[in-house]
C-alpha cells in the first residue's frame, strides 16, 4: 500500500517537472521558428514541434485519463509528416531566393570560431 | 506489485522523454546550421515524444489504448527520419550552406535538379557566388 502511494506521488511528480520540461521545448522551438533565417530552419522548427505536442498529449494522457487524444497524435504525427515532406518539395521547387541568400549570413547569426580567420579555414579545409 | 513497478517506470520514462525534447529543442536554438540542427530535431525530439507515449502504454488500464500508442510509437518512428532526410536532400540541393566550421561534406558536386530551368542547380550557383563570396566552402577545391 505505501509502496503504491509513493509510487502515484512519484508520478505527480515526474508529471510536473516534465509539464515544465515540455513547456520549455516548446517555447525554445518557437524562438527558433521565429527567428529561424531561412525557410528551412523554419519547416524543421514546425516539424519539431508537431513532435513536442505528440509528447504533451501522452504526458496529459497520463496525467487525466484522456486517453482518447491518442488516437489525435497518430493523426498529428501524420499532419506534421506529410506537411514537412510538402515543404521538401516545395524548398526543391522554389530554388534559394535572394532573400534567404541576404539573411543567410550564418557567421553573424551564430557565433563562428573561425569568424576573424576565414582564409585559415578556406585553407585547412582544403588541406583535409 | 506490478502496476506500482510500472507506475514508477511510467514516471522515469515521461522524465526521460520531456528531458529528450528539451534538449532537443536547446539544440535547435543552439546548433549554428541546417544540418546539425536537424541532427538535433529529428533524433532526440522523435525520441522525446516516443518515451512519453511509452510511459503512456504502460499505465493505460486496457489493451486498445497501449496498443494504439504503442502504433504512435512505430508510425512516429518511421516517418521522422524520411522527413529529416527529404528535407536535408532538399536544402542541400537548392544550395543552402552548410557552416563554415563543418569539416567534411560528402557531396561538393552533387547537382540536383527537378524543374529543368527553374531550379538553379548547386554548382552552377557555387560558381556564380564566388566572385562575391567571401568565404568559399572549405572543402569546394578537392
Amino acid at each position: 500500500m505505501t509502496h503504491s502511494d509513493f509510487a502515484r506521488q512519484f508520478l505527480e511528480i515526474c508529471l510536473d517537472i516534465s509539464l515544465i520540461l515540455l513547456g520549455i521545448a516548446f517555447f525554445l522551438t518557437v524562438v527558433r521558428i521565429i527567428k529561424g533565417p531561412t525557410l528551412p530552419d523554419r519547416v524543421l522548427g514546425l516539424d519539431m514541434l508537431t513532435s513536442v505536442a505528440i509528447g504533451f498529449i501522452a504526458v496529459i494522457g497520463i496525467d487525466t485519463g484522456f486517453t482518447l487524444y491518442v488516437d489525435i497524435a497518430i493523426a498529428l504525427g501524420l499532419v506534421g509528416f506529410l506537411a514537412t515532406v510538402a515543404f521538401a518539395r516545395f524548398i526543391l521547387a522554389r530554388g534559394k531566393t535572394a532573400d534567404d541568400d541576404e539573411r543567410q549570413d550564418l557567421r553573424q547569426i551564430d557565433g563562428d570560431p573561425f569568424a576573424s580567420a576565414t582564409e585559415t579555414t578556406s585553407r585547412t579545409g582544403a588541406g583535409r | 506489485m506490478i502496476g506500482t513497478i510500472a507506475t514508477i517506470l511510467a514516471g522515469c520514462l515521461i522524465l526521460a522523454g520531456s528531458a529528450f525534447a528539451a534538449i532537443a529543442a536547446f539544440g535547435i536554438l543552439r546548433l549554428p546550421d541546417l544540418y546539425t540542427r536537424m541532427h538535433a530535431a529529428s533524433k532526440a525530439g522523435s525520441v522525446g515524444s516516443g518515451m512519453a507515449l511509452l510511459a503512456l502504454a504502460l499505465v493505460s488500464d486496457t489493451g486498445p489504448e497501449a496498443l494504439r500508442a504503442i502504433a504512435a510509437i512505430a508510425f512516429f518512428l518511421l516517418t521522422a527520419p524520411l522527413s529529416a532526410h527529404l528535407l536535408a536532400k532538399a536544402a542541400y540541393a537548392v544550395g543552402y550552406r552548410m557552416w563554415p566550421g563543418s569539416v567534411l561534406d560528402e557531396m561538393p558536386a552533387v547537382i540536383v535538379t527537378t524543374a529543368r530551368a527553374e531550379t538553379p542547380a548547386r554548382a552552377q550557383t557555387v560558381q556564380s557566388r564566388s566572385g562575391e563570396a567571401a568565404a568559399p566552402r572549405p572543402n569546394q577545391d578537392d
